[in-house]
């Protein structure tokens, strides 16, 4: 080293010489800092393009225009035209007549119940609302979109390949022929899906909608807001700024803590043994759902809301008591405006894990088939998450885009519930 | 700490140190080793033999003083010496930090203000505190002003609390700078007003004493001399107690001067005399820089 004897000049080339190393690891520390984001930029785009395009053609249905004759021996053989016997007749064989009559040719019974497998057994239901609205209508003919079956949407819609040998795919050949005729006559229609927004669930897929799930996740998520937010709020309050630091409240908050990192399931398990057997309160309703994803809840809540007051400068809090402000003064007019929007912050990360959280509502039987969509807390219902779950088991290929379609409705329902946050966190936000 | 213990000591000590019906008295005569006047004629606030134990640490040893009404006294002494925990004493700050122990006796118009009957409220409204950085409430100027009048039920009616935030400003001499915007942020302000609105927020609850800790460290030296100079006026209608770290400070704003050293109070006297002829070796040796 014999630059280390000439003083000035060795310490010089000493610091240019590491300086290289420094920018260099500089660079390299960003480069690593750029590629992360881009691993990660390429996964959520990955996933969002494979949710989306899987998932968009859920939002639209197929119809086919049909030429339905009201014949009048068929709906209403005697003549009355009396409520009760326009509900109880057999639309189906309108529907079935109809078609008949369209397709003239069919003959057979395989083939004639492929034909009558076109449409879907919904189109009965708008008949007869039809019919009972406009009782007028028996003894005339008109053309009419009835919803078509899943197979039907999910081949028009392009997702089964036609060129595959008739027995590996779900629609027969000679249905494909009537497909092409129907769409060279312009009787083919592919429609804004509005049943998948008002419905419930159902065996048909091309009658399941998510109305149901979104109803109960709401209410689900209401009852759960509604409780952990106070109480996570009091809670933090009182452990952060009143309660005594002593063996208890160090007890309390390692329990807490832990509580935070118990699995969901084991809340459900509890919430079960509790609120169901113990309480007896209703299974697979929401009002359940929500006290057991409160109890979830709550640990972040009160962590997050802890980690906020103790963030609100000492200052404030000097100044508020300096003034002769009692304690709970101090807190109420100082301490938690302050705290707020953090505590929100807190709030809104644990209600978007509650919301998608399944596995403790399928211990308290919000995994039922649930066809109503729900007008209370009481009523049986099921949330998202379940119901992408149970689509996601289903059979039927049609089920496969709803189980996108469903996705991208609880990610949208997400980003409703960040953006209220935001909007509310804004409005609280003050500088100090 | 909890605050029976140490009231319980306290009421124990005042009644074996000294006669209840004697410290009051102006210009009585303390046992102390402490040097100079520790006491005057008429006194706002005596303190007697307060010791102040955080833990194990010993921070306060046996201060006894006494706070004179429409005067400035200044404490001094090195970092660590004891002058801002005896400055939160008088107002119980100090009750905010949980393992500070006081003990002995601090009379605030002849009432013991460690007393359990004590109400620790009403107390802070009596002697306002002025911390060493501004820390106006992230609110309006205005409402800085009036959140003491209005949680103390001061102001009957809008109008009056309207006076009052105006006095309280004009008092501390902020008025003309912030009068057309009252509605702004008091955390907008610069500096120096920043921290003559935290005096205004004192005052507006009419206290009789001010507790000042290094009000003008965090300031420049033009807001140092404007907040000297509303020192020196307030001292018309309250007790000022002043922290300063600056020897040049306390000379100019204080009649009375506190040195205190390692949690003793070594000296007490006239300012003038503090810093023209020290009695104490320690003192001395303070004022002319040897140390600190």
């Amino acid at each position: 080293m014999t630059e280390a004897n000439s003083a000035p000049v060795g310490t010089q080339a000493k610091v240019a010489a590491s300086l290289r190393r420094r920018y260099a690891a500089e660079m390299r520390f960003r480069a690593y800092g750029i590629l992360a984001i881009a691993v990660g930029l390429a996964f959520v785009g990955f996933l969002f393009y494979s949710i989306i395009s899987n998932g968009y053609t859920s939002f639209r249905q197929t119809y086919l225009a049909v030429d339905v004759e009201y014949a009048a021996e068929l709906i209403d053989p005697e003549g009355g035209r009396s409520a009760e016997a326009l509900q109880a007749a057999d639309y189906a064989a309108v529907i079935k007549a109809s078609l008949r009559a369209q397709f003239p040719a069919v003959e057979g019974r395989s083939s004639l119940r492929h034909l009558y497998g076109t449409v879907s057994n919904a189109a009965e239901v708008t008949l007869r609302d039809r019919v009972l609205a406009h009782p007028e209508l028996i003894g005339t003919r008109e053309t009419l979109w009835l919803m078509a079956d899943d197979h039907v949407d999910t081949f028009v819609k392009g997702k089964i390949d036609r060129r595959l040998p008739e027995s590996d795919r779900p629609i027969a050949d000679e249905e494909i022929e009537w497909l092409d005729q129907m769409r060279a006559q312009k009787r083919i229609d592919v429609r804004f899906n509005r049943a998948f927004f008002t419905n419930g669930d159902s065996r048909e897929p091309e009658q399941a909608g998510v109305a149901g799930a979104l109803a109960g996740s709401a209410l689900t998520l209401m009852i759960t807001l509604l409780l952990s937010f106070p109480v996570g709020v009091a809670a933090a309050i009182y452990l952060e700024e009143f309660a005594p630091k002593n063996f208890w409240t160090d007890v309390i908050e390692v329990n807490i803590n832990n509580l935070a990192a118990v699995p969901s399931i084991v809340f459900g398990l509890l919430g079960l043994a509790m609120f169901i057997q113990f309480f007896g309160l209703p299974r697979s309703a929401p009002l359940v759902g929500g006290l057991v994803l409160s109890l979830m809840t709550l640990p972040t809540i009160i962590i997050a809301g802890r980690a906020s007051l103790k963030a609100v400068p000492p200052s404030i809090r000097e100044a508020a008591l300096g003034m002769g402000a009692s304690r709970v003064q101090m807190v109420l007019h100082h301490v938690l405006p302050l705290a707020l929007p953090g505590m929100l912050t807190g709030t809104i990360i644990g209600m978007a894990r509650a919301l998608g959280e399944s596995a403790p509502l399928l211990m308290i039987g919000m995994v039922a088939f649930i066809v109503d969509v729900p007008h209370g807390v009481s009523d049986p219902s099921t949330v998202l998450p379940v119901q992408i779950y149970l689509w996601a088991r289903s059979p039927e290929r049609a089920f496969v885009e709803r189980t996108s379609g469903a996705i991208i409705v609880l990610l949208g329902f997400l980003l409703v519930m960040n953006a209220a946050a935001v909007i509310l966190r804004k409005r609280f936000e003050r500088r100090w | 700490m909890t605050i029976e213990s140490h009231q319980h000591v306290t009421s124990v000590a005042r009644d074996v140190l000294f006669n209840e019906s004697d410290h009051s008295q102006p210009g009585e005569n303390v046992e102390t080793k402490t040097v100079g006047q520790v006491t005057v004629a008429s006194p706002v606030i005596t303190a007697r033999h307060v010791n102040v134990h955080y833990d194990e640490k010993h921070a306060i040893k046996d201060v006894s003083i006494d706070v004179a009404r429409n005067s400035v006294i200044a404490f001094i002494g090195p970092s660590g010496c004891g002058k801002s925990t005896f400055l939160r004493c008088l107002n119980r700050m100090n009750d905010t930090i949980p393992n500070a122990r006081v003990t002995g006796s601090i009379c605030l118009d002849g009432a013991d203000i460690y007393d359990r009957s004590q109400d620790i409220v009403q107390l802070r409204a009596r002697v306002g505190m002025v911390f060493q950085k501004p820390n106006p409430f992230p609110k309006s100027i205005y409402e800085n002003v009036a959140y003491g009048p209005r949680i103390h039920g001061l102001a009957g009616t809008r109008a009056d609390l309207d006076e009052i935030v105006q006095t309280s400003l004009r008092k501390a001499g902020l008025w003309e700078e912030v009068k057309d915007r009252l509605d702004n942020p008091g955390t907008g302000l610069s500096g120096g007003q920043q921290q003559r609105l935290c005096i205004a927020r004192a005052i507006a609850v009419d206290p009789d004493v001010i507790l000042m800790d290094e009000p003008c460290s965090a300031l420049d030296p033009i807001a140092t001399a404007k907040v000297e100079d509303l020192i020196d006026e307030l001292r018309e209608n309250y007790a000022i107690v002043i922290v300063t770290h600056s020897m040049q400070q306390a000379a100019r704003v204080s009649q009375r001067t506190a040195y205190f050293h390692l949690g003793d109070l070594i000296e007490v006297g006239p300012t003038e005399q503090i810093f023209t002829n020290p009695a104490h070796k320690l003192t001395e040796d303070y004022i002319t820089g040897r140390f600190g």
